[in-house]
C-alpha cells in the first residue's frame, strides 16, 4: 500500500482580510504525482510556500511521515526531505553546475567546523552532487558554469538540486515554465522516472502536460478546493469545466 | 527634579526630537523614494547652519534683511544644491548597490567637509537668533522658556504638517508616492520621473539645511555637526522603521527625551543611552517599530 | 589552471617583499608599513563578511577598537602581561562585541542592516568616549608591552619595532592562510551560497542565521587581532580607534582592492595607505595637503564609480585584453 509521507489538514492562510488560502487539504503519496492547478491568484504559490515551511500557515497543520511539522522553519523540513524547486529559476550562476548540485547536497552533511578542509574534496557531497547531476540529465554540463546554462537546462539544475538533498517528497511549483517541447519530454521523462520512489506536488499550468502525468489532481480556485481525484473524473466534473477547463476539454 | 525642571526638559526633548524627525524624514523620504542611501545628508545639515552664519552678515550688508532674509536666501540656495547636486551625481546612484551607494555618498561627505574647510574654516562660531525670537517667555508662574526653541519647534511641526499635507494630500504628493512603488508605471502615465525626482531630492535637501539654519543659534556652528546629526537619524531610521515616516516621528521623540532627560539624569552615560533603546527595541522588533509606513 | 599558479605566485611574491622590506626601508616605512599590515588584517576580516557573506557591516571599527581596549585594560600596571593569554583575552572581547551586534543585527537585511551595524559601533563608541569604562576623549596607555615568554626565555620583544613588524607580518599571513581555508572549506562555500541567493539556502535546508552569526563573530574576533595589535604597537589607545570614519575607511580598503578576493582586502589597505600618504605630501600638494580628506573623498567617488570591481578586477580585465582570452564572468565565491 502506498504511504502517504505528506499530508496537509485544513491549511488555511490570511493577509489581513484576504483568505489566500482556504482550508486546503491534501495527502502526498510516494510513487504519485500530485498535480495543483488553477487559475492564477488561486493560491496555488502560497500553498507551496505553506507545505515547504517559507509562509507560516494561519490555520490547519501539516504533518511529514505522521510528525506534526507545522511549526517547522523551512531549512528543517528540507533536511527533513521536503525538497522544493521554485517558478523563477534560484541557482547559483557563479558556480559550476557540479557545485551547485555539491553545495545542495552539503545541506544533508553540513560539517560546518571542520574549516580546514577543503569543501571540493567531500567525500559525502561531491558523489551524492554527481549522481542528482545525472540524473537530472546533466551529466556533461558538470562544469560549466551554472549561468552560461540554457533556460531549459537551468530548469533541470533545479531539479538536480533538490534531488541532492535526498528528499523524498517533491514541491515542484511550475517545473515546466518557458520551455519548448523538447525540453518539456524531457522534464516529463524525469518526473515520471522520478515518481517511483518519491512523492511529487506540480503546480502547473501547461494543462497537456498535467494530464499526462498526474495521478491526482487538484483544483483551486480563490484558495479553496475546488475538486480533487483522478485525472478524468476532475476533468469531467462540471463545476471545474466551468470555472477553469472550459467546456471544450 | 523640581517639576519647572520637568517641564523644561519636556519641551527641550519636544524641541530636538522635532529636529530630528525634520532631518531624519528627509532622509528616509530620499530612500523610500528614490532608493538611494544618502550618508551625506548630515552635511547638508552642516551647510545649512554654516549658511546661517556665514550669510548673515551679507544678507545683512547688501539686502538690509534679518533673519528671516536669510532663511529665505538659504533655502533657495539649498533647493538650487539640491537640483544640481541630483543631476550631476545621484541620478547616477539609482541604479547601484547599497553599498556602492554607501562608499560614495561617504565619499561626498569627505568633499563637503574640506569644501566647507577650505571656504570657511574649521572654528565654531555662534548664531544670534533675531532679536524678537531672543527672549524668554514666562510660561505659568514656574518658569521662563527660550521663544527661539519654541519657534523652532512650531517650525519643525508645520513643515512636517507641510510634508504630510503634500504627500498625502496633492497630486504631486500621490505622484511621488506611486513613483516609489513603481518607477515605470508612473513614467508610462506620462509623468517626468527624473523631474519628479529632482524635485523630492532638492526638496529633501531644503528640509535638511533649513533645519540646519534653524538649528545654529541653540545648537552652534561646528565641523562635526553633520556627521553626528547623520548617525542620530540612522538610529532614528532603525528605531522607526525604514521607509516609515511615522515611524520616524515616534522615534525622533523617543529619542529627544531619552538623550534629553538622559543628559540630565545620567550624565556620564549620555551618549551611550539612545543606542541602549535602539537594542532594546530591536530586540523587540528586529525591524523597527514600523515597517515601511 | 594558469589562473591558479599565477594568483598564487602573486600571494607568495607580495608575502616575500613583505619580509625583505625592512631591509630596504628606514624606519618611518617600517612603522607605516606595520600599520598598513594591522589594517590589512582588519580589511580581511571584512572581507570574509563583505565579500564572503554578504553582509556589509559599517561598524568593524568596534571590534578592532574595542580589542585594543581590551588589551590595554586587561593589562596589569607592573608587570609584562603574557602575550599567550592577553591576545587571545582581546580577541575574545571583540568577538563577544560580535556576538551581540550579530544577534541584533542579523535578523535585518539590506540598507537597515548597515545602518544597525554602524549604529551599534557608535555605541561602542560612546561607551569608550563618554563612560568611565573608557579614558575619555584622551584615550589611555599600555605601560608594559605583553611578552612572550615561555619557561623563562624571551621569545619575543614587543618594544623593538623590527620584531613588531615580523610579529605582524606572521598575524597577517597566519590571518590570510585561516580565511583561504574557512572559504573554501564547508563553511565558507555555505556563506557564498547565502551571500548570492540566502531564499536557496534555507529551502535547501541550511539554517543560515547561525551560519552568518558564527561569520560576524570570527570576523569580529580577526579584526580584534589587529586592534589588539594596534594597542601594542603604539602603546596607546583612543576613542578614535573605534571611529566610524575608520569602519568607512576599511570598507573602501576592501573595495578598492577588489570585493569577493583576499588578495584584494590585503592590496586595498595597501593602496589606501599609499593614496593617503601621496595626498598628504606637501611635496606634491603643496598647502593644499592638509586638505588631503577632499583628495580622498574624490578618489573614493571616482574608484566606486570607475572601478567597481576594484584594483584586482580591473587587473585581472587587463591581462584577459592581453592574453586575448574571453573572460567568463564568474566567481567562485571569495578566491585566494
Amino acid at each position: 500500500m502506498s504511504e502517504v509521507l505528506l499530508r496537509a489538514r485544513d491549511v488555511t492562510r490570511r493577509f489581513g482580510g484576504l483568505m489566500a488560502v482556504d482550508r486546503v487539504s491534501l495527502d502526498l503519496t510516494r510513487g504519485s504525482v500530485h498535480a495543483v492547478i488553477g487559475t492564477n491568484g488561486a493560491g496555488k504559490s502560497t500553498l507551496i510556500n505553506i507545505l515547504s515551511g517559507e509562509l507560516p500557515a494561519s490555520g490547519g497543520s501539516v504533518a511529514l511521515h505522521g510528525t506534526d511539522v507545522t511549526r517547522w522553519p523551512q531549512p528543517r523540513r528540507a533536511r527533513a526531505g521536503i525538497g522544493r524547486s521554485y517558478q523563477r529559476t534560484t541557482i547559483f550562476p557563479n558556480f559550476s553546475v557540479l557545485e551547485n548540485c555539491r553545495l545542495a547536497a552539503q545541506a544533508r552533511h553540513q560539517r560546518p567546523w571542520a574549516w580546514w578542509s577543503d569543501a571540493a574534496a567531500c567525500r559525502v557531497s561531491v558523489p551524492a552532487a554527481r549522481a542528482a547531476a545525472l540524473r537530472a540529465g546533466l551529466g556533461d554540463e558538470l562544469d560549466r558554469p551554472a549561468g552560461t546554462l540554457s533556460h531549459g537546462q537551468r530548469r533541470q539544475l533545479e531539479i538536480a538540486m533538490c534531488l541532492a538533498t535526498a528528499p523524498e517528497v517533491l514541491l515542484l511549483d511550475e517545473p515546466l515554465a518557458g520551455m519548448g517541447a523538447e525540453e518539456t519530454e524531457r522534464m516529463l521523462a524525469l518526473l515520471a522516472e522520478l515518481k517511483a520512489d518519491h512523492a511529487i506536488a506540480l503546480v502547473e499550468h501547461d494543462m497537456d502536460a498535467v494530464f499526462r502525468i498526474a495521478d491526482v489532481i487538484t483544483v483551486m480556485v480563490n484558495g479553496a478546493v475546488l475538486a480533487s481525484g483522478a485525472p478524468q473524473a476532475v476533468r469531467a466534473n462540471p463545476e471545474v469545466q466551468a470555472a477553469y477547463l472550459g467546456a471544450a476539454v | 527634579m523640581t517639576l519647572a525642571t520637568f517641564l523644561v526638559q519636556c519641551l527641550n526633548s519636544l524641541q530636538y526630537g522635532l529636529l530630528l524627525f525634520l532631518v531624519a524624514s528627509g532622509l528616509t523620504l530620499i530612500f523610500g523614494i528614490m532608493g538611494v542611501i544618502n550618508l551625506a545628508h548630515g552635511s547638508f545639515y552642516m551647510i545649512g547652519a554654516y549658511m546661517a552664519y556665514a550669510l548673515a552678515p551679507i544678507v545683512g550688508a547688501t539686502l538690509g534683511g534679518g533673519f528671516f532674509t536669510t532663511l529665505l536666501i538659504g533655502l533657495v540656495l539649498a533647493v538650487l544644491l539640491g537640483y544640481v547636486l541630483e543631476w550631476v551625481f545621484f541620478s547616477f546612484l539609482y541604479e547601484r548597490e547599497h553599498l556602492q551607494q554607501v562608499l560614495m555618498t561617504y565619499g561626498l561627505i569627505l568633499v563637503f567637509e574640506e569644501l566647507r574647510s577650505i571656504l570657511v574654516g574649521d572654528d565654531v562660531h555662534g548664531v544670534q537668533p533675531p532679536d524678537w525670537l531672543a527672549g524668554s517667555i514666562p510660561l505659568g508662574d514656574l518658569m521662563t522658556y527660550p521663544v527661539y526653541r519654541l519657534f523652532i519647534s512650531a517650525v519643525c511641526l508645520l513643515l512636517a504638517l507641510g510634508m504630510w499635507f503634500v504627500l498625502t494630500r496633492t497630486r504631486l504628493g500621490m505622484t511621488i508616492r506611486a513613483g516609489a512603488s513603481n518607477r515605470e508605471m508612473v513614467q508610462s502615465l506620462g509623468v517626468d520621473i527624473q523631474f519628479l525626482y529632482r524635485v523630492v531630492f532638492a526638496s529633501g535637501v531644503a528640509i535638511a539645511v533649513l533645519a540646519g539654519m534653524v538649528a545654529a543659534p541653540v545648537s552652534s556652528v561646528y565641523p562635526g555637526m553633520g556627521n553626528q546629526v547623520l548617525i542620530i537619524c540612522f538610529v532614528v531610521v532603525v528605531i522607526g522603521g525604514i521607509g516609515s515616516i511615522r515611524g520616524a516621528l515616534l522615534a525622533a521623540l523617543l529619542i529627544g527625551v531619552v538623550d534629553t532627560f538622559g543628559k540630565v539624569v545620567f550624565p556620564q552615560a549620555a551618549g551611550v543611552l539612545i543606542y541602549v533603546l535602539m537594542a532594546l527595541i530591536l530586540l523587540w522588533k528586529p525591524d523597527g517599530l514600523f515597517k515601511a509606513g | 589552471m594558469a589562473m591558479q599558479s599565477g594568483r598564487l605566485a602573486s600571494v607568495l611574491i607580495a608575502a616575500l617583499g613583505l619580509a625583505v622590506w625592512p631591509l630596504v626601508g628606514g624606519s618611518f616605512s617600517i612603522d607605516l608599513v606595520t600599520k598598513t599590515m594591522i589594517y590589512a588584517i582588519v580589511a580581511l576580516s571584512l572581507e570574509l563578511l563583505v565579500g564572503g557573506t554578504g553582509l556589509v557591516c559599517f561598524g568593524q571599527a568596534a571590534f578592532f577598537g574595542l580589542a585594543g581596549y581590551a588589551a590595554v585594560k586587561l593589562s596589569p600596571q607592573a608587570a609584562a602581561p603574557s602575550l599567550f593569554w592577553l591576545l587571545p583575552a582581546s580577541m575574545a572581547v571583540a568577538a563577544a562585541y560580535a556576538l551581540f551586534m550579530g544577534a541584533l543585527s542579523l535578523r535585518t537585511r539590506g540598507v537597515y542592516f548597515i545602518m544597525v551595524t554602524l549604529a551599534f559601533a557608535q555605541m561602542a563608541y560612546y561607551v569608550v568616549h563618554d563612560t568611565p569604562l573608557g579614558g575619555g576623549t584622551d584615550g589611555i596607555y599600555l605601560y608594559v608591552k605583553p611578552v612572550a615568554e615561555v619557561a623563562g626565555v624571551l621569545l619575543l620583544d614587543l618594544d623593538n619595532p623590527l620584531a613588531m613588524y615580523y610579529f605582524v607580518l606572521a598575524c597577517l599571513a597566519a590571518a590570510f592562510v585561516f580565511l583561504a581555508l574557512l572559504m573554501r572549506s564547508r563553511f565558507g562555500r555555505a556563506l557564498s551560497g547565502i551571500k548570492i541567493n540566502e531564499q536557496r539556502m534555507r529551502a535547501t535546508g541550511f539554517s543560515t542565521y547561525p551560519y552568518k552569526l558564527a561569520a560576524f563573530v570570527i570576523s569580529g574576533a580577526i579584526a580584534g587581532l589587529g586592534g589588539f595589535l594596534f594597542a601594542v604597537k603604539d602603546g596607546f589607545v583612543n576613542p578614535e580607534l573605534l571611529s566610524w570614519h575608520l569602519s568607512g575607511a576599511v570598507l573602501i580598503m576592501i573595495i578598492l582592492g577588489g570585493l569577493g578576493h583576499l588578495r584584494g582586502a590585503v592590496l586595498g589597505a595597501f593602496a589606501f595607505a599609499l593614496l593617503q600618504e601621496l595626498f598628504k605630501s606637501e611635496a606634491l600638494f603643496g598647502a593644499f595637503a592638509k586638505h588631503w580628506l577632499l583628495a580622498l573623498g574624490l578618489t573614493i567617488i571616482a574608484s566606486v564609480a570607475l572601478l567597481p570591481r576594484g584594483l584586482i578586477g580591473a587587473g585581472s580585465l587587463l591581462v584577459h585584453r592581453l592574453r586575448r582570452t574571453p573572460r567568463i564572468d564568474v566567481g567562485a565565491g571569495v578566491s585566494r
